[in-house]
């Protein structure tokens, strides 16, 4: 009796969203509408990773291979810390010039507290990541407190980050790094097995937060995603991920040995893009974080901590770019002045935005880190396959950053348009 | 007509060497809707604001319910119950309309934000007030209209069981149809039990939607009268002089 009753009231208490129905029809209809309103989310960055990675596989076999594959995914690792770290800031509408320096502080910290001091791995690590929240603490005090502008604040840590790395390395000699257990995080792999464990824990667990999500909202009778779309995306998860981990488990040695596995890094990237969605998603700090890159008086109205959330977002900047740092330490097994240097920001800074994340703050999402990292590492790595100079490299990623910069203006413009 | 849910009496504020308020009798009744109109810088604003906790006042008594209390700052008022939606809107255009109305006091279940019941809550909210014009509460806010936005806004300051919801203008950016559909969101406010403070310049919405009208003048509370005893002419005159006939400031006029 009282279900019934419970089943009739339900429609009743939800007028405003009663009339959507939950049909793969008008989701895809609402998709849309989305995307006509400028809310283009991934799909520009899994777009072109696509077209980039036909072109480069026609131009040169070679770029389909297991061991370019491996490659990519290591080379483009350093560049998806640092710009994860980058969303949090962008999404306030600020910028980290330094994140690239800042980096190499925290990796040459890493490397004197391996060979000079002798600490174990894990203490080096803590020391690098302490760095880096002790510099994004300085850089948000700097903008939240006195109130100057990110821009000039991270641009006088550009400069001033390159000299201590300079000072920290003696004026320009390189420490190597011999820790195996820091080389091993580019360096060694994962073994098949391990390699299956992980692709089915990636799998399992989205497709369970997936369905716990319907089934909740379902029982709430609140609309939800049609059930086919949820199948389709954990469906297009597990292609992914098996076909990757498959690939990687090829033994890609080019000449003797064995060399496959799913490399080491890659576990790491994918908890802590976990981690940080999660905090972004579902967390009041992140829902915060949003609100302040969306409109800082309404948040402030709303008695949110804006200084508060404003310098977090910065050392969660500057310590991703420490994980960064570690893991450039580790691809190069040494530090050294330029670690952090020349096209790493820039290049991070691209890929948050390739991905998706607006420069103007209020958007973005972790993810877009990831997926614009890949599309930046492609682009090299491809580029490098067919022989390209590095001066058209640099030309080309400068015209796909502006490209992306771009699309962010006028989808942005397009969003205040259709209102 | 029992008593009212705020009164003030006598307050006064300055801000320096300029005295805005000027003591300020003032008083609102729940399940009215009383328009507070005055010319640009009759001192609506501050009074607002003093009401709100944003400003303190010099000196005067602040009622709630027949009991004198002490609002401080916006997060004593907002304890009262007492929510102001302001003319520039509060409200986050990247964020979609759950999450606007839930910003700053989110619910959650241990450290994750419970958006099922939030979602439920602002569906119901809405709902209550016969708002029919969004189509999902899911909606990000800049998809919106400038009508949709204030209703927006309005169900926010509701949704925290306010007994006294403060309007500041907002049909002020508005076009005709969605003019009234706010004003039918703010008549539905007082007629489900809410003390409701209008301020506008529209005379037209003050007599469309106001039980009781209070004319500012010059930082002085010239009259307060119910909507049906006077005509247009009178209020404009109350506005811009401080008195109409028998009503308003006496002992100005009688220097003049």
């Amino acid at each position: 009796m009282s279900a019934v009753t419970a089943t009739s009231n339900a429609p009743a208490e939800q007028a405003p969203v009663a009339e959507e129905k939950a049909g793969v029809w008008s989701y895809a209809k609402d998709y849309g509408r989305r995307l006509r309103g400028g809310e283009l989310g991934s799909l520009p960055a899994v777009g072109g990773l696509v077209v980039l990675c036909l072109v480069f596989a026609i131009a040169r076999p070679r770029f389909f291979t297991p061991i370019n594959f491996a490659n990519l995914l290591t080379q483009a690792a350093p560049l998806m810390m640092i710009a994860m770290g980058l969303v949090f800031v962008l999404l306030l509408g600020e910028i980290d010039l330094s994140a690239g320096f800042a980096s190499g502080v925290c990796a040459a910290v890493l490397a004197k507290a391996l060979a000079e001091w002798g600490m174990p791995w894990y203490v080096a690590i803590l020391m690098a990541i302490a760095t880096g929240i002790v510099i994004g603490a300085i850089i948000g005090f700097l903008v939240a407190k006195i109130g100057i502008p990110s821009f000039v604040v991270t641009l006088a840590g550009f400069l001033v980050f390159q000299g201590v790395v300079l000072t920290l390395l003696k004026e320009g000699t390189n420490i190597s790094i011999r820790d195996t257990v820091i080389l091993g995080i580019q360096k060694s792999t994962m073994s098949e097995a391990m390699g299956w464990a992980f692709a089915a824990i990636v799998i399992l667990g989205y497709a369970a937060v997936q369905l716990y999500s319907l089934v909740n909202r379902r029982k709430r009778g609140l609309v939800t995603v049609p059930w086919q779309i949820v199948a389709l995306r954990v469906g297009g998860l597990a292609a992914l991920t098996i076909y990757a981990v498959d690939t990687l488990n090829v033994n890609r040695a080019v000449a003797l040995g064995d060399l496959r596995g799913v490399p080491n890094v890659v576990p790491v990237i994918a908890s802590i893009l976990v981690i940080w969605t999660f905090v972004l998603r579902r967390t009041k700090f992140g829902r915060h974080i949003y609100a302040v890159g969306g409109n800082r008086e309404a948040a402030r109205r709303a008695g949110i901590n804006v200084d508060l959330i404003r310098i977090s977002a910065f050392v969660i900047c500057s310590a991703m770019a420490a994980v960064g740092g570690i893991v450039a330490a580790s691809e190069a097994a040494s530090v050294d002045p330029n670690t952090g240097g020349s096209t790493v920001l820039l290049y991070a800074v691209g890929a948050a935005v390739i991905g998706g994340t607006s420069l103007f703050g209020g958007k973005g999402r972790v993810i877009d880190a990831v997926l614009g990292a890949l599309v930046i590492a492609v682009i090299i790595n491809g580029m490098g396959l067919v022989d390209w100079k590095a001066g058209v490299k640099f030309i080309i990623t400068g015209g796909v950053l502006l490209l992306a910069a771009g699309v962010d203006a006028l989808t942005r413009r397009r969003a205040a348009a259709s209102r | 007509m029992g008593t009212p849910l705020l009164e003030l009496r006598g307050i006064n504020k300055s801000f320096g060497p300029v005295q805005v308020l000027r003591n300020v009798d003032f008083s609102v009744h729940p399940g009215e809707v009383t328009a507070l109109v005055g010319d640009n810088g009759a001192g609506k604003s501050t009074l607002v604001k003093c009401i709100g906790g944003i400003y303190s006042t010099d000196s005067g008594e602040y009622l709630m319910d027949g009991k004198p209390v002490h609002v401080h700052s916006p997060r004593d008022a907002a304890h009262l119950g007492v929510e102001i939606v302001y003319q520039d809107l509060a409200l986050c255009d990247n964020l979609d309309i759950v999450q606007n109305m839930f910003l700053g006091r989110e619910r959650r279940s241990g450290i994750i934000l419970d958006e099922p019941s939030m979602e439920e809550l602002a569906a119901k909210t809405l709902a209550g007030l016969s708002v029919r014009t969004v189509k999902s509460v899911r909606q990000l806010v800049s998809s919106l209209s400038g009508g949709q936005r204030q209703t927006v806004a309005i169900a926010k300051a509701v949704l925290w069981n306010s007994k006294l919801v403060i309007l500041d203008e907002p049909t002020a950016a508005l076009g005709v149809a969605q003019t009234a559909q706010v004003l039918e969101l703010v008549r539905r406010l007082a007629d489900n039990g809410l003390a409701v403070v209008l301020i506008s310049h529209n005379m037209n919405d003050v007599f469309a939607v106001s039980d009781r009208i209070a004319a500012l003048y010059l930082g002085q509370m010239a009259a307060q009268v119910k909507t049906t005893d006077v005509t247009h002419a009178q209020v404009v005159e109350l506005i811009t002089s401080g008195r109409s006939g028998s009503l308003g400031l006496v002992e100005e006029g009688a220097v003049a």
